[in-house]
């Protein structure tokens, strides 16, 4: 393949942040195919629209999702990308890597694939970015049987699950997100592998409110790290950041300069329920009046830390806005205990439940958010056999428009027209 | 052995799922577990986290184009060999960290990382802006209205002193989708970039039977502008859809459904900025996105217009915000009339909502503040 110029490309060399450009021209020495991935590229740049084709399935015995297949419009001027199907590697849970396995899967790729590659994909997966068909099921292979391990997820399927780094380098984690999400990676193999959903589902598991894998903005099935006790409180620490000691927020502020820290100002007066006050040198909270959003443990992290009886809110049906609006997460089971110890059982429950419902009632490319939206709150409630509480809700309806059942209004629906007019003239 | 094309079936392995995740963590790591007691950001891109063991685990965050090749790869394997026991981790906006369990070796990394040039980038942790997640525009994508690797080198070279700084009101996170489906899933982000387009689709009356289910071209149409029709294909009737571009608000549902209503178009597409939205539920609620800019051109390679727009948004917060305070918390507070006049963008009948629930927009009280917007009204 030869070497196209990049006059558009070059400009993106420019500048300090990290280049792709300069990478994949890196690259392109002992992978030609990445000059024709810079040629299609620049001619995009040039003519300010894509060149790939829409679509062509395409993938391995067996599974129904794990490859996204692709094929450009030029082939003929950039042979080396004529397929360019992307492969979706299930990464592991907390996205860490031992330096072995990855040149492993970069071994993998240079045998089989374009050079280049996503570190991630946006719901998780490692992506290795364009090979042709043929190289398909020999990649598979050697990914399985060299490096024993698999393709993630794509189309109507449960798509590879992902979470927080937990427990493994965070106090705030409320349970473990790296076990429950291995171990319901492996539990649902063949769903996540055999499309048989209405469409996309995808599980995320946070430590803690702060969500930092969006869980309550991206997933289907958001499970977010909580607590149900009280806030731990270290008075001495607090005392420490009042004298200015520690500095607030872990540092997270200190290349301005704020002045010095105002627990009142920053702490208690940014309290969303305004439940904590100062008694005499000591912090008070009102834990009957906290909603957990982290803020004060976010700026006193060596004074104050979540709970001891901690678990999680299971939120459902966020999305993107395609079609009918973006959605996050409704909060449907306040608390719900996360432990091994019992697989998981009481989790798979509620994810199965939904399962069973939406892939009866989901109609064709419908997300579990919009068949809730369709069918309304209360009846995926029943669905779910939780009893409607007033934490579903941010506020009571406005509208007087009850659908009644027949059953809850005494003496039924039926009546008799004629008994009624002889009491009541038309 | 490897696969025989002439046996597809044999020998194969299936539903292996990932390797599991503590074979894959460093040993400071490993051994402290559920056992963190609390963090710090001595400086930007360094934390250190301190476990009830007494180890510290010195973590350094450097930044990544998230498109990067197995050469780069292979680069920050080495790096990782040397200073970190052959391990290391992606974040979920697409950083890499290196972990080391002193803070000498943390030292030498840090040095080792500056020698490579501009290729590792260290911030990216507290009040930054943080690497912008993205996804694949005109590098791997069929429905793309924009570039994505593009768009966010320009704009994190134009914002690259607060990725290594810590001097923002709070952290500012940017993502960018190159279209309505929005892998990127911008719609909870402070800043997001959007590949919007602006042309109906085509229909390719030649292709459509061959290439779609024509009913489910109809149903994918959110609006109902898409209907079934009849036209001549070389003096023969084929049925194919029209569609009442006037109902059309440009999603792209259809193309993504059938591959004969293409609507990519060079004038057409390009990027509209929503700003607002966050995911942590920490003082205020998760919040969307919304919509402030409808539309900027697609101007490759460096995209002005969108980095611009983008530094001027960021910086005029910056000014203007409280400690702690989100883009979008500052919003409300100051109110969105405020914003539009701050940040000197002018407002458009395309921020109002005209699509479903769009009332819950729509202002229904008699509070509000004078700005240079209500100038007709009060000058």
């Amino acid at each position: 393949m030869a070497k196209h110029d990049t006059p558009l490309l070059d400009e993106l060399e420019k500048g300090p942040w990290p280049s792709f450009v300069t990478d994949m021209k890196r690259q392109a020495e002992t992978k030609p195919e990445c000059w024709d991935i810079l040629g299609q590229l620049e001619l995009s740049y040039e003519d300010k629209i894509t060149h790939w084709k829409h679509g062509g399935i395409v993938g391995v015995f067996g599974y129904g999702g794990g490859i996204v297949g692709r094929y450009s419009d030029v082939p003929d001027r950039f042979p080396g990308v004529e397929h360019f199907h992307t492969v979706r590697v299930n990464q592991p849970s907390g996205l860490y890597y031992s330096t072995e396995n990855l040149r492993g899967l970069m071994d993998l790729w240079e045998k089989y694939g374009s050079g280049m590659t996503n570190m991630h994909g946006s719901t998780g997966d490692m992506v290795l970015l364009g090979t042709r068909t043929e190289n398909l099921e020999p990649l598979f292979w050697d990914l399985t049987h060299d490096l024993g391990q698999d393709l993630g997820g794509s189309g109507s399927n449960l798509r590879t699950p992902s979470c927080c780094l937990g427990e493994s380098r965070c106090q705030w984690a409320c349970y473990d997100t790296q076990e429950i999400c291995h171990h319901l990676t492996l539990h649902y193999q063949d769903e996540i592998h055999r499309p048989a959903f209405p469409y996309k589902f995808k599980f995320k598991f946070s430590g803690c409110p702060n969500d930092c894998v969006a869980a309550i903005a991206r997933s289907d099935f958001a499970v977010i790290g909580t607590w149900k006790d009280e806030i731990q409180i270290d008075q001495a620490m607090v005392k420490e950041y009042m004298a200015g000691n520690i500095p607030s927020n872990a540092g997270a502020h200190s290349g301005r300069d704020w002045g010095p820290f105002d627990i009142q100002k920053e702490v208690i007066d940014l309290c969303p329920t305004e439940c904590m006050w100062m008694e005499g040198d000591e912090l008070k909270i009102d834990n009957a009046e906290c909603t957990r959003c982290m803020h004060c443990i976010n700026v006193m992290p060596r004074a104050l830390a979540p709970g001891k009886e901690r678990g999680a809110t299971i939120c459902i049906g966020a999305k993107a806005p395609i079609l009918d609006g973006a959605q996050f997460a409704t909060m449907i089971i306040p608390f719900i205990e996360i432990s091994a110890d019992n697989e998981f059982e009481n989790v798979i429950d509620v994810i199965e439940k939904i399962w069973d419902w939406w892939m009866e009632v989901g109609k064709n490319r419908e997300r579990v958010g919009e068949t809730m939206q369709r069918v309304g709150l209360p009846t995926f409630l029943s669905v779910m056999e939780v009893d409607p509480i007033p934490q579903h809700v941010k506020e009571p309806r406005s509208n007087p428009y009850v659908f009644w059942k027949e059953e809850e209004v005494p003496g039924g629906w039926e009546r008799d027209i004629v008994e009624f007019r002889k009491r009541h003239a038309a | 052995m490897g696969y025989d094309p002439n046996n597809p079936m044999e020998g194969r392995i299936t539903d292996l799922g990932p390797h599991k995740y503590d074979t894959m963590l460093p040993p400071i790591i490993k051994n402290n577990k559920g056992k963190w007691l609390y963090h710090e950001i001595p400086e930007p891109g360094i934390l250190i986290h301190t476990s009830s063991t007494g180890d510290k685990c010195y973590t350094v965050r450097v930044g990544s184009p998230r498109l990067i090749s197995i050469e780069h790869i292979r680069e920050i394997c080495d790096i990782a060999d040397k200073y970190c026991e052959g391990y290391l981790r992606f974040t979920t906006r697409n950083n890499i960290e290196f972990m080391c369990d002193s803070e000498d070796k943390m030292r030498a990394l840090i040095d080792d990382l500056k020698s490579r040039g501009n290729k590792f980038p260290i911030g990216g942790t507290g009040a930054c802006v943080t690497n912008i997640v993205h996804t694949q525009g005109w590098v791997h994508c069929h429905t793309p209205a924009t570039d994505a690797s593009g768009p966010v080198k320009a704009v994190m070279d134009e914002l690259f002193e607060y990725f290594g700084s810590m001097k923002l009101p709070a952290q500012v996170r940017i993502a960018l989708a190159c279209c309505l489906n929005m892998c990127g899933a911008v719609h909870a982000s402070d800043i997001a970039l959007l590949g919007v387009h602006r042309k109906p689709p085509m229909i390719d009356h030649e292709r459509i039977t061959g290439v779609c289910e024509i009913p489910l071209a109809i149903a994918a149409c959110p609006l109902g502008a898409v209907k079934p029709a009849k036209a001549e294909v070389n003096g023969e009737e084929v049925k194919t859809v029209k569609v009442n571009a006037e109902r059309c608000m440009f999603c792209g549902n259809c193309y993504t459904m059938c591959p004969a209503m293409p609507l990519a178009d060079p004038e057409g597409d390009g990027i509209a900025i929503l700003v607002g939205g966050k995911v942590s539920n920490a003082k205020s609620a998760p919040k969307f996105s919304k919509l402030v800019i409808p539309f900027l051109p697609n101007n490759p390679p460096r995209w002005p217009e969108v980095t611009d727009a983008v530094k001027n948004i960021l910086e005029t917060y910056a000014k203007d915000a409280r400690k702690y305070e989100r883009v979008g918390e500052w919003a409300e507070r100051i109110g969105w009339e405020k914003f539009f006049e701050k940040c000197g963008i002018p407002f458009t009948e395309k921020s109002i909502d005209d699509y479903r629930l769009a009332y819950d927009t729509w202002r229904t009280t008699a509070q509000f503040k004078y700005t240079s917007a209500t100038d007709a009204y009060t000058k």
